[in-house]
């Protein structure tokens, strides 16, 4: 009898951490079952700083858990899930790219947007190109490195330039925010535009300009468990522990913004 | 040969076809799943014709320089009793074995606008050098560089130096020799090195895209396209493709026969 009533109050929770929400399904998942094992976690390029902190703070959590990253441009890494790529977790910088995934069924769940980030133009150390605003962008005699616009800051950059009314004169798209961000820092163009969060990760190398119609390119950062996660159990403590305080924490001390 | 044909052991019968499978399949799976209906509306795309052009002229800019620098440096390597050869072509090897992109690093680092000649060339000429089609050049002739100095290494060496010999008892000056009896004897060395060498531009990538950056018309070459076209059109990318692979069949082909296969 008494192993009758375990069984059902155990299929109870089951049918209630299904029935919830895809964040609070996979909190409670999280707690009904001990957490072990690699999880793989693919996330924007621009996550890379504040994810590998997050990453030791839930290894330190759940004991027994290695966490290993694969950072890249957002729309590279969802074409390599949908193509089978085993992963756990996916954190994109658009929900664009988050899309090409959802819309492939490898999501297990909806997706939750956990922080927003914001373009900055960032010049190298001194400035020596006097940028001021996005209309520096137009200047034919100034260096100046995009995303391409297929990655989720190339987007926003479009965005940006739109809303500014200013067409850009730039000498190089680059394939992801952080390739753009090395170019700045190796001194090799003049002004580009990178996430806030990627300037102030390159340190005291280059410097962030804000410019007002950066609120008008405001990119949501969306995370899911996949559905073909080898480690689900640890895919949904992952997504859960980035969306609690703690990793909000972080993920705010590197300078997103909450959702 | 022929009389043991039918005894060829299965020991390496049957791992030299999975050897031939591996390399065969891939470029077969590209060409069955290529959206061939859509093909021509795919590759009319104006950034299609500006990519191949883009890559068919950096890669035989490109060639011409590694000819240029290549034989003599070839030339050099293949001279008897030479002083730290194994050293000098330990050097020239050493591109063809680094990953790509840690030659672009390289590149940027020596002859980028804060690089340690490219500084120079910024303050004294105003010259600066990533993000224009001359970068794509250095960075293809850089990988492809190796490619053609081994090609003709081996044929010089190969060559009976007895001609030479000839010639010189008979007056001919040293530039001479070079000019009407050495370079005769190599030119299919020379030839085979070229092609290898101009293949190996058109598929640059790695040190193209960290060396000279990607932008439409200006420095992004065919596999850079392919690659950008991967993230939002699968399909384009795969358009893009078959076109680079058509260039590298007809290339082969049309030269394996004459010049190859002799050396």
């Amino acid at each position: 009898m008494k192993r009758v009533i375990a069984t059902l109050s155990a299929a109870a929770l089951l049918v209630a951490g299904c029935g919830g929400s895809s964040t609070g399904g996979a909190m409670e998942n999280a707690a009904a079952r001990k957490v072990t094992g690699q999880v793989v976690v693919f996330a924007a390029a621009s996550l890379k700083e504040s994810f590998t902190r997050i990453g030791t703070e839930f290894e330190a959590a759940h004991p027994g858990t290695t966490v290993t990253f694969n950072f890249g441009a957002s729309s590279t890494l969802a074409r390599n899930i949908t193509q089978g790529a085993p992963a756990d977790v996916f954190a994109a910088a658009s929900p664009a790219t988050m899309k090409t995934v959802t819309s492939a069924g490898e999501a297990d769940g909806e997706p939750a947007v956990f922080v927003r980030n914001q373009l900055q133009i960032v010049v190298p150390r001194g400035n020596p190109a006097k940028v001021t605003g996005l209309a520096d962008f137009a200047r034919a005699d100034l260096k100046i490195a995009l995303c391409a616009k297929q990655v989720p800051c190339g987007a926003a950059a479009e965005r940006a330039f739109a809303a500014a009314g200013v067409v850009p004169k730039p000498d190089t798209f680059e394939q992801d925010v952080k390739a753009t961000l090395t170019k700045v820092v190796l001194g090799e163009v003049d002004a580009a535009l990178v996430y806030r969060t990627d300037v102030r990760a390159a340190g005291d190398k280059v410097i962030g300009v804000d410019f007002p119609e950066a609120a008008k390119a405001i990119n949501d950062y969306p995370i899911v468990a996949l559905k073909s996660a080898p480690n689900a159990a640890a895919a949904g403590a992952f997504v859960a522990f980035v969306q609690s305080a703690k990793g909000q924490a972080t993920l705010a001390k590197a300078g997103f913004a909450a959702p | 040969m022929s009389r043991h044909r039918s005894g060829a052991p299965a020991a390496l019968l049957v791992p030299a076809l999975i050897g031939l499978a591996f390399l065969v399949l891939p470029l077969l799976g590209l060409v069955i799943r290529a959206p061939w209906s859509r093909l021509g509306a795919l590759l009319a795309d104006p950034g299609v014709l500006t990519a191949l052009r883009l890559s068919l002229i950096t890669a035989t800019v490109a060639t011409a320089l590694c000819v240029l620098f290549g034989v003599p440096l070839a030339w050099l390597l293949a001279q008897p009793g030479l002083p730290g050869r194994s050293l000098l072509r330990a050097l020239v090897t050493v591109p063809l074995v680094l990953p790509p992109v840690v030659g672009g690093v390289a590149l940027l680092l020596v002859l980028g606008r804060r690089g340690l000649l490219g500084g120079w060339l910024d303050r004294a000429f105003g010259v600066t050098l990533p993000f224009t089609p001359a970068a794509v050049v250095l960075a293809e002739a850089f990988v492809a560089l190796p490619f053609l100095v081994l090609s003709v290494e081996g044929a010089l060496r190969a060559a009976d130096r007895r001609y030479e010999e000839a010639a010189a008892t008979l007056g001919a000056g040293r530039w001479t020799v070079f000019r009407r009896v050495t370079l005769p004897l190599v030119a299919p060395g020379v030839l085979a090195g070229a092609v290898l060498a101009w293949a190996r531009a058109l598929g640059e990538f790695g040190a193209t895209i960290t060396f000279a950056g990607s932008f439409p018309g200006r420095t992004q070459t065919m596999p850079i396209a392919v690659y950008l076209a991967l993230e939002t059109n699968p399909e384009a990318a795969v358009a893009l493709s078959l076109v680079l692979l058509a260039v590298s069949v007809v290339t082969l082909a049309c030269l394996r026969d004459r010049w190859v296969t002799r050396v």
